[in-house]
This record gives C-alpha cells, structure tokens and sequence, in this order.
C-alpha cells in the first residue's frame, strides 16, 4: 500500500498506456472482423479458410509478434504502434469467428423474412443481421478484451510503457507492493473492460431483456 | 392476377420440386396450393417473389415477367406472410409492421400512423405496439405478421403456412378473421397450406398438388370434393367429403316448424319434452326438459348447450349440424339477427340435399374446373 500511495501517478500513467493499448486495437480488430466474417457467412465456402486462417495467427508468439512488427511496418523499435498493430491481430484471429459465427446464428425464419421484405446490402447488414448477432459478438468481444490486456503485458520487454512494467520492474528489484499492484492493476483492467462490454451490449439488446422478463 | 407458365424448378441435386406448372391466380381471389409434403407448393410460391428462381418457365404479375423485375424492388410489391410469422425479434412490433413502408422510403410519422392503423385492423389492442415480437403469444405474432404484409398496401400477398403453427380454436379464429379482411381488401393471394379443410375453407380456387410438383386438380372447392380428378385428389381430400361439401351448397326453402319457447325465469307451461330457451329478442339460448326441473322456473344452470345454431341463409352444412346436434333432434334457424325462425328436423334438410344438384364443371373452361364459376358469382 505503501508502494502504491507513494506511485499512483505512474500506476495510473501505465494504467491509461494499457488501456489505450489493448482497447483500441479491440476496436480497430472489430471493425476489421466485421468484413471478414461477413465474407465467410455469405460465401459459406470460404468459411473453413477465414476461420482457419485467422484463427493461427493467434498461435503467433506475442513478442515474436512484437519484435517482427517493426520489420513489416517500417516503424521504430519502441513505436507503440508496433503493439497496437500486434494486438489488433490477435484481435482479429478471435473476433472473425465470431463475427461469422453470429451472423450465422440469424434464425432462418428472419432471413427469410428478411429477403422476402426486399432486404439487401449493408441495409440487410447493419438493419436486421448485426443487431441479432450482437450477443454472439459480445461474448466474443469479452473474450479477445481479457485477452488483450494479459498479453498487452508483455510489451514491457520490447520497451513499450504499460502495466506490465511494474510486474518486470517489481520482479527485477523484488518489491513485493509493485508487484501486486501491477497484477490487480491489470486483473481491473480487464474486468472494467468486461463490464463496460457487457453494458453496451444490454443497451443494444433491450429486446432480449424485455424476451426474459415475460411471464 | 399471377400467371404461372409452365414453370419447372429443378434443383442442383437433381430433384425436380415443380414440374411444369401452369396455373392462374385470379385478382382478388384466394389461390390454395395444397398437398403433401414434396409436392412443392412453398417452391411454387416462393418463384413468385423470385426467392426461388424457376428452372424454366415464366411467371407474370398482371402480364408483367416477374424475372425481368429488379428482385428486391418485386418484393417490396408483395407481401409476405411466412409460418412462425418471422418477425424480427429485435424490432417492435410496430417497427415490425413498419418493416416495408420503411425501405420503401416512408417517412417516420406516416409508417408510424399506418402500422398503428394496421395494428387495429388484425385486431390487436394498441398497447402492443411497443412490445417485443418475444412478448406475444403464438396468435398474436401471426397476426402481426399479417399486419407487416399488409403494410405498404401491396396488391398482392403470399402466404406460407400461416396459421399452422398456432393451436385448432386460434387457427379457426385467425382464419375467419383472415377471410373478414381479404372481403374488405380484396387481395391477390396465393396462399400455401397441407391442410385441405384450410384450403377449402379459404380457398376460392384450390390447387391440388402431387409428389414431384405436378398440378393434379384445380377448381373451386365445393368443385372439388363434388368431383375429384383422380385417385389422388379424391384420396387426398379425405373421407367426409361429402358431409364437407354441403358448406357450399346454399339452403333451399326448408319446411320450417314453428317452435314452443321459454324465457329464462318463466315457469314451463307444459311437462313434454324439449322446449327451447330464449332471451327477450328471440335469441336461442339453448334447451331444457321441463320434467327435469320439475315444475320451477328455468334458470340459466338447466340450459343445455349442446345444439349448434344454423342460419336461414346458411349453408345445408349448417342446417344438416343443427339438427343432428340438437338434444330435441329439432335443428334450430334463426334469421341475420340471431333471431329465432323455426326448426327443422334432419330428414327433412337430407330431402333438401337430394334435391340439389352437385356443382358441375363449368365446359367452357375444362383447365381451370369451377374457377370462372368464382368470377362468375361474382359479377
């Protein structure tokens, strides 16, 4: 408690880095899902490969991830956004099966509704698919969400400032304080995150709640 | 008024759903296709909106080739009724019946005001309107899904199975008040069921379809029972036939016997028999054995219920019912009002039966059975 009082400022500095490093690539991964998964359900053939194929990027070591980053994108070495485009990827290898398998989980029956009414395009997209698969996508959300703060982490070896440090500072220099404050700091984090996903989530789905509550 | 001409839909495996259908669906007019499972009759309706796309043939609304037509534009002309109702569990049920009117370009307030109105006009209580399609019972669901499809006004409506999902005294519910609104709407509609009683119920022109989508019998449904083409039909039609057809045949003239009453609270002024109920308007209300009670006034407790009523001008169905229903073996008929008129007993409308005539086939037409009979009744 003593380690935390004298260093809040810095926890919380560290705590925002992380943040920032593991929310937006949430975000951007989202986005970039979207498409993809989009693409697997409406060519049923590709699916396989897209779920597939973004699935192994996820078996891509994380610092092996962070030290190529440079390489590829022409950055330098501590450039944070080596780490945002690295986790944006692992991201993406969990969400584009999601986003898939939640717009196949679309009932039958409102499909066929859906074209029957004259739905089509980004209308039938955005109108009547995406907000049935929100739950689906969620849940996937909430998944890739604790997953990128935990591995976020692991930046602190390639110089890049988040929580992290504090496990590898407070390892190095055994201050017991520092140590623990990084592994709650982080674990409330991730649950912040998980809670904040949850909510928009209900907000998106008031239909679900009001399906609960009949008698 | 639809055209199918010589429509076939044969799918990527092989199996051909649809085998050269020609047939006609009568602006206006109710279209049953019906038939088992595999005789392609959902197929059928959905090349009309182009979900399916035929084989070969062609399909023409009010002339027009259908597969010419852009498909999303074609299906926003059409509404669609589908079994479950598909309503979109995420939207309200107004924003449901909002559902064309909205991709058709209206603004907020306008389809806000017509599914408000359309919500009323299937007979639902306007506090559902905010409610979630989740938040409905069965019935409730179907019709708002009839609500949906009515909601841009299209002139043509198809209908899948609608009412199967929902349990026997729903469905009867649904159907008449389905059949209440097409008398008001006068909608183009081909309309897909396996239930034969439904299809002659609703039908004014009755589609009988085989395994492999082969058109085996179409004609008006009293045309129908009266005459089955072949084998099929006739089996597939069912065993009351007979019995069935006699809703379409009018009451003739019945010798009509003048009935002894008693109001509730009189006292009966004779021990004999059956004596019939009524209110103060001549409504009946149902039998009582004066013996049974002995002698006191009647109270609502002694009424026995058990008789249907049939009307003057009626069906020989009704009439036939009423007296094979009635405790006193007298069938009771009463006028528009539900005034009592007379009763009748059941050997005497059977004399009535054998002296009609069975509908008979209209030559002019020998494809399409009785279905210029339906265009004729009309004018």
């Amino acid at each position: 408690m003593d380690w935390l009082a004298a260093n809040w400022r810095t926890v919380l500095d560290l705590g925002l880095s992380h943040l920032y490093l593991a929310g937006v690539p949430l975000l951007v991964g989202l986005a970039l899902s979207l498409p993809l998964g989009w693409a697997a359900k409406r060519w049923r053939g590709s699916y396989p490969a897209v779920v597939t194929s973004t699935g192994l990027l996820y078996t891509i070591p994380s610092l092996a991830l962070f030290v190529i980053m440079p390489l590829v994108l022409g950055t330098k070495i501590l450039d944070p956004v080596n780490v945002v485009v690295a986790m944006t990827i692992y991201t993406v290898a969990l969400l584009a099966r999601t986003v898939a398998d939640g717009l196949l989980s679309v009932p039958d029956h409102v499909e066929q509704a859906a074209t029957a009414m004259g739905y089509r395009g980004l209308r039938r997209l955005f109108g009547v698919e995406l907000p049935l698969a929100v739950p689906v996508i969620a849940a996937g959300l909430r998944v890739a969400a604790v997953s990128n703060v935990s591995i976020v982490s692991i930046a602190s070896v390639v110089g890049v400032s988040q929580l992290g440090n504090l496990l590898v500072d407070g390892y190095r220099r055994i201050i017991w304080g520092e140590l623990l404050t990084g592994i709650v700091a982080t674990m409330l984090l991730a649950l912040v995150l998980d809670l904040v996903i949850v909510a928009v989530s209900r907000g998106l789905t008031p239909w679900r709640a009001a399906a609960g509550a009949r008698s | 008024m639809i055209r199918f001409d010589g429509v076939t839909k044969q799918f990527p495996d092989g199996t051909v759903a649809v085998d050269d259908l020609s047939l006609t669906a009568p602006t206006g007019k109710i279209t049953v296709l019906v038939g088992p499972s595999g005789c392609g009759k959902t197929t059928s309706l959905r090349m009309v909106n182009r979900m399916i796309e035929p084989t070969r043939g062609s399909i023409s609304l009010d002339g027009q080739d259908t597969g010419r037509m852009d498909q999303a534009e074609l299906r926003r002309g059409i509404g669609y009724v589908i079994q479950h109702a598909g309503l979109f569990p995420h939207r309200t049920v107004l924003d449901n019946i909002g559902t064309v009117p909205r991709l058709l370009g209206w603004d907020r307030t306008k389809t806000r005001d017509r599914s408000r109105e359309l919500l009323e006009r299937v007979g639902l209580d306007p506090h559902l309107g905010d409610r979630y399609p989740a938040q409905l019972s069965g019935g409730q669901q179907q019709r708002v899904g009839v609500a949906r499809a009515l909601a841009a006004d299209p002139p043509v409506m198809l209908m899948d199975e609608p009412f199967s999902a929902v349990d026997p005294i729903v469905r009867d519910q649904l159907q008449d008040e389905f059949l209440r609104l097409q008398d008001e709407l006068g909608k183009t509609i081909v309309f897909v069921t396996h239930d034969i009683d439904e299809a002659i119920k609703l039908g004014d022109q009755v589609a009988v379809l085989r395994v492999g989508g082969v058109l085996a019998q179409v004609a008006e449904p009293s045309y129908l029972l009266a005459h089955p083409a072949d084998d099929f039909v006739a089996d597939f039609v069912g065993r009351d036939r007979g019995y069935r057809a006699l809703q379409f045949q009018a009451t003739p003239r019945l010798p009509l016997r003048s009935e002894r009453t008693v109001v509730l609270g009189e006292r009966p002024d004779s021990d004999a028999g059956w004596l019939l109920v009524v209110d103060d308007d001549r409504h009946p209300l149902g039998w009582v054995e004066p013996r049974r009670i002995g002698g006191r006034a009647v109270e609502d407790a002694d009424l026995h219920r058990g008789g249907t009523v049939a009307r003057a001008d009626g069906t020989l169905r009704g009439a036939l019912d009423a007296a094979l229903s009635s405790p006193a073996r007298r069938g009771v008929v009463v006028d528009d009002s539900g005034a009592l008129v007379g009763t009748v007993l059941a050997h005497e409308v059977l004399s009535a039966i054998e002296d009609t005539d069975r509908p008979e086939r209209d030559e002019d037409d020998p494809v399409h059975g009785g279905a210029v009979a339906v265009a004729a009744d009309e004018a």
